[in-house]
């Protein structure tokens, strides 16, 4: 178990370095010069123009300065913006308020999408099941940003339950809208997937032999259908916690949370590679250990799942 | 002469789907004795599997349903009661195994602790106490250091030690009735003896009534006491083991003995029945198996032969006669004919 463990862990750093290098490129390929977009509108003087360019490692080829970014983050250095700011302390305000806005959604999938998913799943064809598959079918079919608006002036204006944007009134309470609106689409899919599962699974043999042993509906559900349905339900949901971190640049616009959606989305815009590069390998990051340990959850819900 | 052990009694299920409804088990009828084994034998569609479910009560409904007729155990319609009620009798008075003992064992939970359940649910044993009784069911049916083996789970067990495992969870209540849905269809030849010897000296030990489902003739022939062959959903023919190997009374048991091939008749060619197994949508009117009978006649594709008793029966191993328990059954119109050779 533990060297499955270190394994995967070491099999990280090939993917790690792989997709540094692709953000890194991607971002050089960029059109536009980086320190005349730090200049503005004002003519700079060819001194400080090549001693800034000297500064980020600009005038040395791409390879060298991938090299150089690459020896920094080995000893936790993220490098600075380009107004001189280290990576690191942006990465750190704007890293939290991301997070706890993916959380925030992440938790609401998982347990109202398994909930919704189990009560439409116990009766196949049923009414529940009816309300869930219609239901979701038009939660995905509605964009996320109609839905942020609409929930916005719903909730948050005319009801006035919930504030409308910023970060104000602290976690969760400022969070819980956006991240129910950046949960939805997910939360039907995490349901849908919950719901054929357990129809699936409630056709097996063992649930069969668990209603022969005389066993409540009850127990015939919770302890021998539901935790073999929840295999594939976890999969999807440790890949999906990656994907709503990268997923939530619409939502923190419109609900003006200053996460690294809104941070990236400038960096681009300047060519602050060190800040791109930086954002992008967190992401990266946190979906390579989301993918561990659902590989490592499988072991638990599965016993025919053996690490060597 | 009190009820018997277990009866069922005109029995009639229908799968509905939409537009189309399968008769599946067409007005069966059989009783069961204390101590007694009846092998339910029939080929698959025969309805064998879903009569026996429909006793239980795990049939899927929808698309199964009960339309007609009663189960009774000692004399208590079960089909009567309401859930909760039936839940008492279901694997504690009634228990059943089924074929495959890997997809039917629950693939995430101990083996022990799937034995234990059946006593910690009915009994409201303590989980201690019932990991105990556990240990010692697995003892009884004869798995090696069932101790330690407890702790594993089903997919570590080899094809007959599975099946064991299924029997000790079904006896774990010591039920009256035993129902093995062919249970050694899946297991190699030599593990098929060991699990058929285990389930009659269980049987002997506990005074059970077995009902063995089961499509092979070889497997019922040392265990049970009486056949009842099914076709078409209905009971075809029915008599002591001895009986209707040596003197079938039904055209269709006839066609079975001779598509099997025999140690003591050699040289012989094996005559297959023609035809195929009824479509239950639409099964033939008059005697179901007629389109494939060599003995039919005119009158067998408008008249439903009755079961009928054709002679008293003579099996010296058949179960103490209870109502005519070992009594020769045939549905055929001509079973005397076919009986006589």
């Amino acid at each position: 178990m533990w060297r499955y463990v270190v394994r995967r862990l070491l099999q990280m750093v090939p993917v790690l370095i792989g997709t540094t290098l692709l953000i890194y490129l991607a971002v050089f390929a960029l059109p536009g010069d980086p320190i005349r977009v730090l200049g503005g509108d004002k003519p700079m003087p060819p001194a400080v123009y090549n001693a800034l360019r000297h500064h980020y490692h600009l005038d040395e080829p791409l390879i060298v300065q991938y090299g150089k970014y690459l020896w920094g983050l080995v000893h936790g250095d993220f490098g600075q913006t380009l107004s001189g700011q280290a990576v690191s302390d942006v990465l750190k305000t704007d890293w939290s308020v991301t997070a706890r806005l993916a959380l925030t959604a992440w938790i609401f999938e998982m347990v109202v999408g398994i909930a919704l998913g189990v009560w439409a799943g116990r009766r196949k064809g049923g009414v529940a099941d009816t309300v869930v598959l219609s239901g979701t079918t038009m939660v995905i079919a509605i964009p996320t940003f109609v839905l942020a608006y609409s929930a916005q002036l719903l909730f948050g204006l005319k009801l006035g339950w919930f504030p409308t944007a910023g970060t104000d009134d602290g976690w969760p309470y400022s969070y819980l809208l956006p991240g129910i609106v950046l949960g939805s689409a997910n939360l039907a899919y995490v349901a849908r997937l919950t719901r054929t599962s357990l129809v699936e699974n409630f056709r097996s043999d063992y649930v069969r032999t668990a209603v022969a042993k005389g066993l409540s509906r009850r127990r015939v559900l919770v302890r021998h259908t539901l935790r073999n349905s929840l295999i594939p339900v976890v999969t999807f949901l440790g890949i999906d916690l990656g994907s709503l971190m990268a997923g939530t640049i619409v939502i923190e616009g419109i609900f003006n949370l200053p996460g690294i959606g809104g941070q990236i989305f400038n960096a681009i815009q300047i060519k602050d590679g060190p800040t791109v590069v930086g954002i992008a390998t967190l992401l990266v990051l946190v979906y390579l250990f989301a993918n561990l340990v659902v590989d490592i959850l499988y072991g638990v819900l599965d016993p025919r799942i053996r690490y060597e | 002469m009190s009820a018997p052990l277990l009866e069922v009694d005109d029995l009639h299920i229908e799968f509905r789907t939409r537009g189309s409804t399968v008769s599946a088990v067409n007005g069966l009828s059989y009783t069961l004795d204390e101590g007694e084994t009846l092998a339910i034998l029939g080929e698959s569609g025969s309805g064998k599997s879903v009569s026996a479910q429909a006793v239980m009560g795990i049939l899927d409904s929808p698309p199964a349903h009960v339309t007609k007729g009663a189960v009774r155990f000692r004399g208590t319609d079960l089909l009567g009661l309401p859930e909760k009620r039936r839940r008492a009798y279901r694997g504690a008075r009634i228990a059943m195994i089924f074929q495959d003992a890997l997809s039917a064992l629950n693939p995430v939970h101990r083996v022990g602790d799937q034995i234990a359940e059946m006593l910690i649910v009915h009994r409201k044993m303590s989980r201690g106490d019932a990991r105990k009784s556990a240990v010692e069911l697995m003892d009884r049916v004869r798995i090696p250091s069932a101790a330690s083996r407890a702790g594993d789970f089903p997919h570590q067990f080899s094809g007959g030690m599975r099946q064991r495992v299924m029997i000790a969870m079904a006896l774990a209540l010591e039920p009256d009735v035993l129902i093995a849905d062919e249970p050694t269809t899946a297991l190699d030849v030599t593990v098929q003896a060991q699990i058929m010897k285990l389930l009659s000296e269980l049987q002997d030990e506990m005074a059970m009534g077995l009902i063995l489902i089961t499509h092979d003739l070889g497997v019922v022939a040392d265990v049970a006491d009486r056949i009842a062959l099914m076709y078409a959903g209905r009971v075809v023919e029915e008599a002591g083991v001895r009986d209707l190997y040596a003197r079938p009374a039904h055209p269709y048991a006839e066609g079975l003995l001779a598509s099997v091939p025999r140690i003591d008749v050699r040289g012989r060619a094996l005559t297959p029945i023609k035809g195929a197994p009824p479509n239950l949508a639409a099964i033939p009117a008059g005697c179901p198996f007629h389109p494939r009978c060599p003995r039919a006649r005119d009158r067998c594709s408008t008249e439903v032969p009755e079961l009928r008793v054709v002679s008293a029966g003579a099996d010296p191993g058949a179960a103490p006669a209870v109502a005519g328990g070992s009594a020769h059954r045939s549905a055929c119109h001509y079973a005397e004919e076919v009986a006589g050779g």
